[in-house]
């Protein structure tokens, strides 16, 4: 069965949904949305150390992504410059530096619209064993530090006074973050992995009645614009990786709408009943 | 500001040894070793110190409230007893596994988390829900468990935000400023039910405040802070010392009289207070920030005499 591309592509889709669930809603959650899109962008340049030093893309691809967030941290402390201009300036040249080395290296013939966008229909089986292996990693130490890292996101200081040690479990999820970008490249894409993060878990949002079921909502939600994106591409002949993000769109939508509908609806009732 | 890991700090061995103070009278504890210790605590922040030179112990079943201007240092000191901000210079010593419940100054939870009053009050440990209905109930407000925290009033949210400090049973509750965004009303009513809750569960209190008149009833302990301890000891003490009158004006000085003496002066309609057995207030003007006391000694340490001289009037 896996030797069908199509059947490679949704499993490796819906396994990295399934990560990117629970660690969309902490990105969320702690407005870190630039932060993740500034990471994912360093990636290309990963991309490109990695061919050149020619080790492994994914350690190469998580070791800047990685290290993009240590240094971005690092200047935070220094306030220099305020942080989302930090981030623009981190995230738009680390990817212009990745465009140009790639371009340097005439020598290799490399499919950048993939690396930017996602080749979702040129997952491999080892693709799907880094992404179980890796994805499942990271969702354990996730579980090991959720409790410090959902109260450092509602109040560091908070968790600090009560020992539950908040500092390292953010530099933990900004590890895991790399990870997933990582281990997701190969499926969305640099450019939209944020968005894999992100929609699913404000979508869910609307639904969780809690923090737990919010990140459980937000994989499920995840998995289902795979699916979805990845039939649609397939039926539409559109590039697998965008339409995976306007699938994810859609739901978010329609919850939208859902809301707006459950809202408007009962002062009309009301209205109804007394007059 | 940044926030640091604790550093390591000295442990006081003593305190290893010594029974978990369990419910006690309010007047035994002052012999017991303090559960929190500062020598000579000091925060440098980027370019100056934030404080410097606090000293102070707080014991079991103890209240120790901070006071003083904006920018004093008052919530400097208490993170960096905390250990939320590593300190610069001096010695802090912690009782060995000191269970602390934390109410902190500022906190607003973000609309895109959903959650519940229920699931606030386990966020930093484990409790069940029998243990969370009865912390609920010890602040007034179990049946705004489901409730989503976003959606409580100013007093309910803080009232949420003490049951939770109170669930973990701390035998240190630290308060930065625990009446912020409570309207009046409200505000007599938090502290009516903070002072009780040292009397039902032994805690000792530490808390930071700007409300003189209320504080000063109900407080072991007062210490002044102006960027270093200006004075501290009884609010008896403190309220009679030149230093507080200087940084808070003689309106100030007569908070603790209306506290404690209700009976023995009358304000008049222009403020002036009649009738006051302390003889240093008699006939004085609430509204006037000159002050009768320049005769004011300084304190022997020399710290004290960098005292900005606007606050002397």
């Amino acid at each position: 069965m896996l030797d069908d591309f199509f059947t490679r592509a949704l499993i490796g889709g819906i396994g990295v949904a399934l990560v990117a669930g629970p660690l969309g809603c902490f990105i969320v959650w702690r407005r870190m949305a630039y932060f993740g899109d500034t990471m994912a962008h360093s990636a290309l340049l990963g991309v490109a150390l990695a061919l050149l030093l020619e080790v492994n893309i994914t350690l190469g691809v998580f070791a800047i992504a990685a290290g993009g967030a240590m240094a971005l941290v690092l200047l935070q402390r220094q306030a220099v410059l305020p942080t989302d201009a930090l981030l623009g300036i981190l995230a738009h040249s680390t990817l212009a530096l990745g465009l140009v080395l790639v371009s340097f290296m005439a020598w290799l013939r490399i499919d950048l619209l993939a690396y930017l966008f996602g080749d979702l229909l040129a997952v491999t089986q080892t693709d799907i064993a880094l992404i179980y292996g890796g994805g499942l990693a990271v969702l354990a130490l996730l579980a090991a530090i959720w409790r410090p890292l959902l109260a450092g996101t509602v109040s560091e200081e908070l968790a600090a006074a009560e020992s539950l040690n908040p500092e390292r479990a953010r530099i933990i999820f900004m590890l895991l973050m790399a990870a997933v970008i990582a281990i997701a490249m190969k499926i969305v894409g640099i450019l939209l992995i944020t968005s894999l993060l992100i929609i699913p878990a404000a979508t869910a949002r609307r639904f969780a009645p809690g923090p737990e079921a919010m990140a459980l909502i937000a994989s499920l939600l995840g998995m289902l614009a795979v699916v979805l994106g990845l039939f649609g591409s397939l039926q539409f002949d559109t590039p697998s990786g965008p339409s995976v993000v306007v699938a994810a769109l859609l739901l978010f939508v329609l919850s939208l709408l859902s809301h707006a509908v459950r809202r408007g609806s009962r002062p009309a009732g009301a209205l109804e009943k007394t007059s | 500001m940044v926030n640091v890991t604790p550093a390591p700090m000295p442990v006081d061995s003593s305190g290893t040894d010594t029974p978990q103070p369990e419910v006690q009278a309010a007047e035994a504890p002052l012999i017991e070793a303090p559960l929190i210790e500062a020598r000579g605590l000091g925060v440098r922040g980027r370019d100056r110190w934030l404080v410097r030179g606090v000293d102070l112990a707080i014991r079991p079943g103890e209240i120790v409230t901070l006071i003083g201007p904006n920018g004093s240092g008052k919530s400097t000191t208490v993170k960096a007893l905390l250990g939320i901000l590593e300190t610069t210079e001096g010695n802090l010593t912690r009782r060995a596994d000191l269970r602390i419940g934390y109410v902190p100054q500022k906190l607003s939870i973000d609309y895109s988390m959903p959650l519940t009053v229920r699931r606030l009050m386990t966020l930093t440990g484990r409790h069940g829900r029998a243990e969370i209905d009865t912390a609920l109930g010890e602040v007034g407000i179990v049946h705004l468990a489901e409730q989503p925290v976003q959606q409580l009033s100013g007093g309910e949210f803080q009232r949420a935000l003490l049951a939770r400090a109170l669930i973990r049973r701390p035998q240190l509750l630290v308060l930065d400023e625990p009446v912020q965004g409570v309207d009046f009303g409200g505000e007599i009513a938090l502290y009516e039910l903070i002072s009780g809750i040292r009397d039902r569960l032994g805690c000792a209190i530490l808390m930071i405040s700007h409300d003189l008149h209320i504080v000063m009833g109900q407080t072991d302990t007062v210490i002044c802070l102006n960027g270093h301890v200006c004075c501290s000891g009884t609010p008896q003490t403190v309220t009679a010392s030149p230093e507080y009158r200087a940084l808070f004006g003689s309106r100030a000085a007569a908070a603790l009289a209306i506290y404690r003496h209700d009976h023995d002066h009358v304000h008049l309609p222009d403020g002036r207070v009649v009738g006051h057995d302390d003889g240093d207030d008699q006939g004085h003007d609430h509204g006037d920030h000159h002050h009768h006391d320049r005769e004011s000694p300084l304190p022997e340490d020399g710290t004290a005499a960098k005292r900005d001289p606007r606050d002397a009037g």
